[in-house]
């Protein structure tokens, strides 16, 4: 997790500061720190939980239910970070996993089983992402009305096709995806999953020339456009790219939960943006990062782990969210203005 | 009885009418005949013989749970059983401003009767109160108006009784166990039917002093936030004796997250009715082995209700000329030996 991140090539940062810093902040670079500052709201929160319940929570079926637990989030959350960065929103994620998970658990579908289920639960994610990116590419929209839009008519959708009902999953080999005995040398596959998306998204964000794309349209549209650079069809591509975490994740859901239901995904919007912001990713686009979202996740989920094996009830752990979103915010504007 | 947003008048409530709330179906027992048949023969009391024709306004709640769905096919159902009830029915809203309006539809079309299942009780007084001055009388089902001048009559269910019977049979089971730990998963955290039940709750077990409630967490009526809470849940206690789950529907999420840590060393009672809950009990196969009802059934009795009242009769075998003004159904516990008897109103 501490390997090494350089800042994006082709964004508008400058790479190094002129002076000031301390030596070690200019060997490491802005985002490394911002990494760091992350790793240690972690640790920090990794010691509270191993004071407090030393026993339930240093457990190694702890860490594989904070990992899973932080999976389905966390794979929206890598699709959700790629479209912030390119300067637009989509708030149409949860309810994308929703109407995904519901399609992928009908009747009809469940007959085809495991490849049936996991098809129906992508083509429907990509499907609903097409739609964003058709109408904010071609169709002039602005993200926030276009998704906004999504959110409620896939949330509809998902409740028209459930009838409010809980569609429970019949079929073994889905469902094992979530048991014990499937685990890799100890990893729950959902775990595995959510590693791989990941590493994908990092490779393709700091690797690829469509992730320096990214980071272009998100830093100045126009200039990109001058630059030789697609827009439209670049936007396309990242909401069907942040539909197609939603499938993967709507999956694992089904998987996870065992059922369909209309009111899965519930406020995954607001998790995933929340992630992504204090993991560093500029909610006004050109700069972001994979590796910061998924340590946002998963200091969410050690939050709610830790509060829940205290006994503690949900309104104190919203408020904790809160004031981490905003101690996050601030620490990352000190360690950002440095330069 | 002039209020029935405290707790106390709930039970007094419970307790003035469940007579009234067995006969009116709210369970869908089959009342026994009384040896009261002379007096009753007296009462202009509604029976199945078709009376006078009666359309009754029916505003439902948006079905996105499935307990309000089943809600909405029990009124439904009820009201074709009647040849001479019509019904006009709008449903689909969550939106307190919208159902506004197609209660006002309703009330234009001059319907005999309204039936509404509120999405806020508090927010739609109004128009309840609109409706009882356009001489329109309103059965209230489940979600109580703020004023009892806004509805001539108000079915609903216990939920504090639902709090009350978990803990009373979780007691029973473990009575003779010294030093027991129970767990609950509760509800919405910011209904008022969630405090309620946890009142109950806790009110029931200080009936069993070896019994001890270790800990307590909020989920949110779904399938994904039962299975994640109770998946911490059963990380955070590793030695309890009994759980109670207030919603049948986070249960089919909470089964599964037991299921997933192979835990089966304590019993589980569910909350509300689901069929899914219903099947699990009588194959007696995992830790759930009972549920306490909520019944869905209540919107049966609704309709019941409606129709007695647009034909300005009683309520067959209670010695009255008109109907209760309050009815309570009785938050029966289902459990393995009665669980065939309601299998029927076992809800998807």
């Amino acid at each position: 997790m501490t390997q090494h991140v350089s800042p994006p090539r082709g964004s508008t940062d400058k790479a190094a500061p002129v002076e000031g810093p301390p030596a070690w902040r200019v060997r490491l670079g802005r985002a490394d720190v911002r990494t760091l500052t992350l790793l240690g709201v972690l640790a920090a929160l990794v010691l509270i939980g191993g004071i407090t319940q030393p026993d339930a929570f240093l457990d190694t079926r702890n860490l594989q239910l904070v990992l899973t637990q932080a999976s389905v989030i966390g794979i929206v959350t890598v699709g959700v970070t790629f479209v912030i960065i390119s300067g637009g929103i989509d708030l149409s994620v949860g309810a994308i996993v929703a109407l995904s998970s519901v399609w992928a658990t009908t009747v009809a579908t469940q007959e085809y089983g495991f490849a049936g289920i996991l098809f129906t639960a992508i083509v429907v994610g990509v499907g609903c992402g097409l739609v964003n990116g058709l109408l904010i590419s071609f169709g002039g929209m602005v993200p926030f009305i276009a998704t906004l839009a999504m959110l409620a008519s896939a949330r509809g959708l998902a409740l028209q096709i459930t009838d409010g009902r809980t569609q429970v999953v019949t079929v073994p080999s889905v469902l094992d995806l979530a048991e014990r005995d499937s685990y890799v040398l100890g990893i729950p596959p959902l775990v595995l999953v959510f590693a791989a998306v990941t590493v994908v998204g990092w490779l393709v964000l700091n690797r690829t020339t469509f992730g320096r794309r990214t980071v272009a349209v998100g830093g100045n549209a126009e200039a990109a456009r001058l630059a030789g650079i697609d827009v439209r069809r670049q936007r396309l591509y990242l909401y069907l790219l942040s539909g197609l975490c939603c499938g993967i994740a709507a999956f694992l859901l089904v998987a996870l939960a065992g059922s369909g239901q209309n009111t899965n995904g519930n406020l995954y919007e607001l998790d995933a943006i929340a992630a992504a912001i204090i993991g560093g990713t500029l909610l006004t686009g050109g700069r972001g990062h994979i590796l910061g979202s998924v340590l946002g996740v998963l200091i969410f989920t050690t939050i709610t782990n830790i509060f829940a094996l205290n006994n503690l009830q949900s309104d104190v752990q919203q408020i904790a969210k809160g004031a981490i979103i905003v101690a996050a915010v601030l620490v990352q504007r000190r360690t950002a203005s440095t330069h | 009885m002039t209020k029935l947003t405290s707790r106390r008048g709930m039970l007094f409530g419970a307790a003035a009418v469940s007579a009234g709330a067995v006969l009116a179906g709210c369970t869908s027992n089959d009342p026994d005949g009384g040896d009261d048949k002379a007096a009753a023969d007296t009462q202009p009391a509604a029976d199945d013989k078709p009376g006078k024709p009666v359309t009754i306004g029916y505003a439902g709640p948006q079905a996105d749970h499935g307990w309000l769905n089943a809600v909405n096919e029990q009124a439904k159902k009820r009201a074709e059983k009647y040849s001479e009830i019509t019904m006009e029915i709008t449903e689909g809203s969550n939106d307190t401003a919208q159902q506004i309006g197609q209660i006002e539809t309703l009330i234009n079309k001059k319907v005999d009767v309204l039936v509404i299942l509120p999405a806020d009780g508090k927010a739609l007084t109004q128009v309840g109160l609109k409706a009882m001055r356009a001489g329109i009388p309103v059965v209230n089902l489940d979600r109580i108006f703020n004023s009892p001048q806004a509805y001539r009559c108000w079915v609903g269910g216990d939920n504090y009784g639902m709090g009350l019977n978990a803990a009373h049979y979780i007691g029973e089971k473990l009575k003779d166990k010294s030093d027991a730990k129970v767990i609950e998963l509760a509800g919405i955290d910011n209904l008022e039917l969630t405090q309620q039940r946890t009142q109950g709750f806790d009110d029931g077990l200080k009936n069993y002093p070896n019994i001890k409630k270790v800990a307590r967490q909020a989920a949110e009526f779904t399938v994904e936030s039962g299975q994640a809470k109770m998946a911490q849940l059963l990380q955070a206690q590793s030695d309890f004796d009994a759980l109670w789950n207030h919603d049948d529907d986070q249960g089919v999420g909470a089964l599964r997250a037991i299921e997933q840590a192979g835990r089966d060393d304590f019993l589980m009672v569910g909350g509300a009715g689901a069929l899914s809950a219903f099947q699990a009990i009588k194959a007696d196969s995992g830790v759930l082995k009972a549920t306490v009802l909520y019944p869905p059934t209540m919107a049966a009795s609704a309709i019941d209700l409606a129709r007695a009242l647009g034909q300005g009769k009683g309520v067959s075998g209670l010695a009255e000329f008109e109907i209760p003004s309050t009815v309570t159904c009785y938050s029966a516990v289902v459990d393995k030996d009665n669980v065939d008897q309601y299998m029927s109103t076992g809800f998807k």
